[in-house]
């Protein structure tokens, strides 16, 4: 019996089997009906953001391992996770992710270059979370569940500018909050859910149940299935199979309906698996089993939706087409990554204050000139 | 005795220009006309609604302002964290922190989060927050409600980080640090919160991060902010009688430091005490000290001295007087100085 087989009950929301057959369960009834608002395009649609980001996750690990980068953060694995969810979320919502969620990203519309800025080293942020061509997608961020107050303090901001309850579908907002089972031990989860739950606030928090806390094991960090937590906040929830799109955008579709209506915050837990690493530093041979690494690799998210698709008589041509997509999309981030350069010194000093500040100027001059006397040197 | 008239219309007039007002009046009037003046501002923290705070500072402005003066959940790093949730909405929160030795629970918050932001986000947003804390020992309470944490938080880049010694600054400090778009820590001096001063409502605002001669001497620079200048001017008095001119200077802002005047007054005294309550080590006073030391060598004619707690954990109250430094103290070191 794996730690998933302990983890999932009756109640675990699944539309799809890990064959790709579509079989509701049980609990999965009262979420049908947020399926009938996905076309046939939307269905593509899932499935391109899928293999593109895992195409690009895979790039991003043979840059850094050829030395592009510092650090690469993998995704592969959780993208249904993360692809049906975000597609859940509409324009006018918030989201504010951990630092695994590219796929989400993707579909919000950033410039995933931005995520390899990040991780080479040119930046702390990357992408401006107020540009509108951002989709509202906030920054990423590294202490593990310090941003879900940032979410929730968001969420507060939304209730006072009444953009929520309002019954008008175009202004009626929520925020998607994600982050991973092992934040779920730290105080600023619990205290996002104290707030959240008291203020009442259009909070939606996704956790990614990847079973490992870089070396740790989910079942260190909860004794109790973990979408039970929220419970004692008084934050409805709803455990989720996290490889199955259709389950991610049905079940978070619906709670985001519910934040965006005034009904409060809400908890989903969405069962997948980190296939990679923790990150491009770690050796996950050194803690996990293979047993365990197979059985999940088996219930990969995007092998059972492109079974699904083929049953529904997706063609050849889609898939092939899709292939070629991800493969151009690669080659791209590749060429951009191999054409960047490092940040100007002044962008160390330039916006560590919004308003003036003596100090900035005075170490920013300082060193310009210690550098430019090296070149004068030379001269 | 109402201090603050407030009219039918809802608005609030200072009744006059110059009122005798104590720090914690002048603070909640300096609240009250911040929350008048921007519709985004709001106080969060624990019992500052209904009750007014533990120190009665935002007093009055529940019943004023409704919703936008906020009883918050117990818990430090929820109140700035959520705090740097409605700022990126937006607003412009002030949170009060309830005693000076209550906000390390919301450390990460603020110098992970709140103080690098902006400079994660390469300056698309800023980060309007204030934080306000009640500061310091004298008033003979328990453990974690009367340390100087300050320099913790000078030592942050992003944050800013001033103190008021008067009710009047108080008063303009305030409304200077909730109209910044950067960080604020504010630290406010409790011992200080009852004693009244002139406050000047119709008066003009130092610069925020200016610090002020309160005093003019020739022979000996002292250099506090907060309840210790109160301190310092004791000290002057008695070297007064000794024969000794000091210069008293009210740091009023702790970062950025304005070094102008303090370098000014060197040059001029040759001489620098600086005093403050928290413990020495890695202190905000000690980095004066050694920026004096290197800037104005050529002037001093002693060694910079500094005055401070001692390197132990803020003391059972009833030892609270001999942790912490007062006018003897500092005529001790001037002595020492002036023997140079």
């Amino acid at each position: 019996m794996t730690d998933i087989d302990r983890e999932t009950g009756t109640d675990t929301v699944r539309f799809l089997t890990a064959d790709g057959e579509l079989a509701p369960t049980g609990s999965a009834e009262e979420y049908t009906p947020y399926l009938d608002r996905l076309s046939e395009a939307d269905l593509a649609r899932f499935y391109r953001h899928m293999v593109v980001v895992r195409r690009f996750d895979q790039e991003g690990t043979n840059l850094q391992r050829q030395g592009q980068m510092a650090l690469w953060v993998p995704s592969h694995g959780q993208e249904a996770a993360q692809v049906g969810s975000a597609f859940a979320a509409k324009p006018q919502d918030h989201i504010f992710p951990s630092y695994r969620e590219h796929a989400v990203g993707h579909v919000r519309g950033i410039d995933m270059l931005s995520i390899v800025e990040l991780l080479r080293g040119n930046t702390h942020g990357g992408w401006d979370p107020t540009d509108p061509t951002n989709g509202n997608f906030h920054g990423y961020c590294l202490v593990i569940g310090s941003h879900s107050l940032h979410a929730t303090g968001y969420a507060m901001g939304m209730q006072r500018d009444g953009v929520v309850g309002t019954g008008d579908a175009e202004v009626d907002a929520a925020v998607l909050c994600y982050f991973g089972d092992g934040a779920t031990s730290q105080g600023d989860v619990s205290e996002a859910f104290v707030f959240s739950s008291s203020s009442q606030t259009p909070n939606v928090f996704f956790l990614q149940n990847n079973q490992w806390a870089i070396s740790v094991p989910v079942r260190v960090q909860s004794r109790t299935p973990l979408y039970l937590r929220s419970r004692g906040f008084g934050i409805p929830s709803v455990q989720i199979d996290g490889n199955d799109v259709l389950a991610s955008f049905a079940v978070t579709a619906k709670h985001l309906d519910d934040a965006r209506a005034g009904r409060g915050p809400q908890f989903i837990e969405a069962l997948t698996y980190r296939i990679g690493a923790h990150t491009s530093s770690d050796d996950p041979t050194k803690y996990r089993d293979e047993a365990e690494y197979e059985y999940w690799v088996s219930r990969d998210p995007i092998v059972r939706f492109e079974k699904y698709l083929r049953s529904l008589g997706q063609s050849d041509a889609f898939f092939a087409e899709v292939r070629t997509e991800a493969e151009d999309f690669a080659a791209d981030i590749r060429h951009r990554t191999l054409t960047l350069t490092p940040p100007p010194m002044s962008t160390m000093f330039d916006h560590v204050y919004s308003e003036p500040h003596p100090v900035m100027a005075e170490q920013k001059l300082w060193l310009e000139r210690y550098e430019a006397s090296f070149e004068e040197g030379q001269a | 005795m109402s201090t603050i008239d407030t009219t039918a219309s809802g608005t609030t007039r200072p009744a006059a220009r110059v009122e005798e007002l104590p720090m914690a009046r002048a603070l909640n009037a300096g609240l009250r006309q911040a929350l008048a003046d921007d519709p985004k501002v709001l106080l969060m923290g624990e019992d500052i609604a209904t009750l007014g705070g533990v120190f009665r500072i935002t007093e009055g402005l529940h019943a004023e302002f409704g919703d936008r003066v906020i009883d918050t959940p117990l818990a430090e790093s929820g109140i700035i964290g959520t705090a740097i949730g409605l700022a990126l909405r937006g607003y412009r929160p002030v949170c009060e922190i309830q005693f000076d030795g209550f906000i390390y629970p919301g450390f990460d918050q603020i110098t992970s989060q709140l103080a690098k932001l902006t400079n994660r986000g390469q300056g698309a947003f800023s980060m309007p927050v204030v934080i306000r804390v009640p500061y310091g020992g004298h008033i003979g309470a328990v453990e974690h409600h009367q340390e100087s944490p300050e320099a913790y938080f000078a030592h942050t880049p992003g944050l800013r980080v001033v103190s008021p010694s008067t009710p009047n600054d108080a008063y303009w400090m305030i409304q200077e640090a909730i109209a910044s778009n950067d960080p604020v820590m504010f630290f406010e001096p409790k011992s200080r919160y009852w004693p009244k001063g002139p406050v000047d409502f119709a008066g003009t605002a130092a610069p925020l991060h200016a610090s002020r001669v309160v005093r003019t001497g020739t022979d000996v620079t002292l250099l506090a902010h907060g309840a210790m200048v109160s301190v310092l001017m004791q000290a002057a008095e008695i070297a007064q009688d000794e024969g000794v001119s000091a210069e008293v200077i009210d740091l009023r802002s702790l970062s950025p430091v304005d070094y102008g005047p303090i370098l000014d007054s060197v040059a001029k005294t040759g001489r620098l005490v600086v005093a403050q309550e928290a413990s020495g080590f890695a202190s905000v006073g000690s980095e004066i000290a050694a920026t004096v030391a290197e800037r104005a060598y050529y002037s001093l004619q002693a060694p910079v001295l500094r005055v401070s707690g001692f390197d132990t954990p803020f003391p059972p109250a009833k030892l609270e007087t001999l942790f912490l430094p007062d006018a003897d103290r500092v005529m001790e070191a001037i002595d020492r100085a002036m023997a140079y």
